[in-house]
């Protein structure tokens, strides 16, 4: 190529004619190359593949809300695929009315708030314990923590049933604890039934042994030794004790981390049927109803004349639609912590 | 205020020593819940449990409660030799299970690497990626047993599949024909086959493990990505050299929870099993503490196993 033209135009200005290539071969030899090729196609192939995974992600979800909506003639309906005929809102609001969904949502509400806020600052407390001192002991308690999210749930549930329904504090397993020596004395007539109530999961809760807790447990201790140590050796320098240092210091830093906690031990205790089903055993009587309990068919929904099994179903669906949709709106919330968390490289030790 | 004093008035020596044991103090006051938590309320449920698998269960008539008689192994033989379906279920399950698990860390490393790469929506793909995280818990599942793809295939929903089963995404006659030409066994057709029908469960189930992948993808250093860019690497080699022994310690802990996730989920064939021999009579309340404490020491075998396999691979970028 020849070098630029240089025209003086005035006593200011000049101009430079450059020999351009023309458009044509321009656009020739940034689209037509390999190079192009394979970025496009592996742009294509990504997008696809991602749209595909969300989309099996998305549409049970999209069907089951679709379906909410239809009322029975539209399961009859061939012609009916994802957009209902018939639209009708009696779904919920039988199901509201009927399987006393604002008592469940309140008392579900309460119970997870709890759990979830004790869960969160008790792991995060553990968490920086095992992460940030060192002490005899420390990695026999921190196999302890894996020992617990190991055991199936399922080997303990008529030992944990027990536990919780003849209360004891006992140090050594079948000796007499706390409570059998107060009963022996006759302080007490019988041992404390925690059942049908709160205590159960707020014991569990306040030591990290609740659902899943090791996980939490592990990820803090993983984000605490992210976090550099002289940020606490200035802190005691400039004496400050350890627990202030925690709570004036750690704690404002690991609120990312704390949320996505958080976000998980609200919405897995909110799903939680395990527990629910094992601590809250007369919900019938008591009338103490949690989300698990308004998973049936309202009456007046299935006496319809045109009720078929289909539209059953999907009235259970919508159950479970309305039992989500809280967990749905909080996480739209905190979706962004979540990845934020996530992006301070916070699982990752 | 004590311990401050102590510190004032000691030798140079030993001062370090005391804010090293107070130190220590405070570690263990920060972990006090837990092994308080541990010692009084798990260790008892753990004892009781591994001594009812032990015992005979009587119900109480008259007051309630129940008495506990000790008989060795019994429930164990039991389990072992007299039911029918314990063995079969439990080789069944554990054979689905290790199938399932490389297939969830692989599609989770997958997902983790594309979705950790600069494009268009990346937020809003990473949102709808961890909504099964969030989500998808054992109550929709149960609530929705009969499988999403029935449902759909049986409200009309399915777009014009009419005489195939539409719960069959692929058959493994199709992939034995993408893959004729490559000598792959029929093993592993069916294999690949089963995973892409199982994709729906494979994607609900790797939400955890994403994150926990995305999360390592992020702290590796972008510098180590441009030198290998410079050096004239590509993409493919700096995934296996750079990317892949980056993030191995993380391959380990994933693989692990997922055997942990997979094989305490109350979804899975053997646990569902459990629990409906705890729920058949008195009896079998023992008999399924019995059954579950085997499966059990299967699964910490089966974790052993990963950890050693998976830490022959690892690699530690610092060692401390």
């Amino acid at each position: 190529m020849d070098a630029p033209k240089i025209k003086k135009e005035s006593k200011n200005k000049i101009k430079v004619d450059f020999e351009r290539t023309p458009l044509l071969e321009r656009l020739r030899t940034k689209y037509l190359s390999l190079t192009f090729l394979k970025t496009a196609v592996f742009y294509i192939f990504r997008l696809v593949l991602l749209l595909g995974i969300s989309y099996v992600i998305l549409f049970p979800f999209l069907s089951k809300i679709m379906a909410s909506f239809m009322s029975p003639q539209d399961f009859v309906d061939v012609s009916v695929k994802l957009i209902p005929k018939h639209p009708t809102l009696n779904n919920y609001w039988q199901i509201i009315v009927e399987n006393n969904y604002l008592t469940a949502l309140l008392n579900t509400t309460l119970l997870s708030l709890m759990c979830a806020v004790t869960q969160t600052f008790i792991c995060c407390v553990i968490g920086y314990g095992l992460s940030k001192f060192k002490f005899k002991g420390r990695s026999i308690v921190f196999m302890l923590v894996i020992f617990t999210m190991v055991v199936p749930h399922g080997t303990l549930y008529l030992s944990m049933y027990m536990q919780f329904r003849y209360f004891d504090l006992s140090i050594i397993p079948g000796v007499p604890g706390l409570f059998k020596i107060m009963q022996a004395i006759g302080i007490i007539d019988k041992l404390p039934n925690l059942t049908n109530s709160f205590w159960p999961l707020f014991v569990l809760s306040i030591t990290g042994l609740a659902f899943k807790n090791g996980l939490y447990i592990f990820m803090m201790r993983n984000f605490f030794k992210g976090v550099p140590d002289e940020l606490e050796e200035s802190a005691y320098i400039d004496g400050s004790g350890v627990f202030r240092t925690f709570l004036q210091i750690i704690l404002p830093l690991s609120i990312p981390m704390m949320i996505t906690v958080f976000l998980f031990a609200f919405s897995w205790q909110w799903t939680d049927e395990f527990y629910h089903g094992m601590f809250f055993t007369s919900t019938s009587t008591t009338g103490f109803i949690l989300m698990p309990d308004i998973v049936s068919v309202p009456v007046t929904l299935s006496a319809l004349p045109q009720s078929t099994n289909l539209f059953l179903e999907a009235v259970t669906n919508t159950c479970g639609i309305l039992i989500i949709l809280p967990l749905v709106i909080i996480y739209l919330f905190c979706q962004k912590y979540l990845v934020q968390g996530i992006e301070r490289s916070g699982i990752v030790g | 205020m004590n311990a401050q004093k102590t510190i004032a008035s000691s030798k140079p020596k030993r001062r370090k020593k005391a804010l090293e044991s107070r130190k220590a103090r405070a570690g263990w006051l920060f972990v006090l819940p837990f092994v308080l938590g541990f010692i009084f309320v798990y260790l008892p449920i753990i004892v009781n449990s591994a001594t009812y698998s032990f015992a005979e269960i009587k119900t109480n008539a008259g007051g309630g409660g129940f008495t506990l008689s000790f008989v060795g192994f019994e429930n164990y033989r039991q389990a072992l030799f007299v039911n029918p379906t314990y063995v079969t279920t439990l080789i069944s399950g554990i054979q689905q299970l290790i199938f399932d698990i490389p297939a969830i860390v692989i599609f989770a490393l997958f997902m983790a690497v594309l979705l950790n790469q600069k494009m268009f929506g990346r937020a809003a793909f990473r949102a709808i990626f961890f909504v099964p995280v969030i989500i998808s818990t054992g109550l929709m599942e149960s609530i929705s047993a009969s499988s999403v793809v029935s449902h759909m295939e049986s409200s009309g929903m399915n777009d014009g599949a009419e005489n195939t089963t539409v719960s069959q995404i692929i058959s493994a006659v199709d992939i034995q024909l993408l893959f004729s030409n490559m000598k792959i066994g029929s093993g592993l057709a069916t294999y690949v086959a089963k995973l892409v029908n199982d994709i729906y469960n494979i994607v609900n189930r790797s939400g955890v493990q994403l994150l926990i992948f995305l999360a390592a993808l992020q702290s590796i250093s972008p510098a180590i990505y441009e030198s290998c860019s410079i050096d004239g690497a590509s993409a493919w080699e700096t995934f296996w050299k750079i990317t892949i022994p980056m993030i191995s310690p993380m391959i380990l802990v994933n693989a692990v929870y997922t055997v942990i996730d997979a094989f305490t989920d109350s979804s899975n064939t053997v646990m569902t099993y459990i629990n409906t021999v705890y729920n058949q009579s008195s009896s079998g309340r023992v008999l399924s503490s019995a059954m579950s404490w085997m499966y059990f020491l299967i699964v910490i075998a089966i974790i052993a196993v990963v950890a050693l396999l998976l830490s022959l691979f690892v690699f530690y970028q610092r060692r401390d």
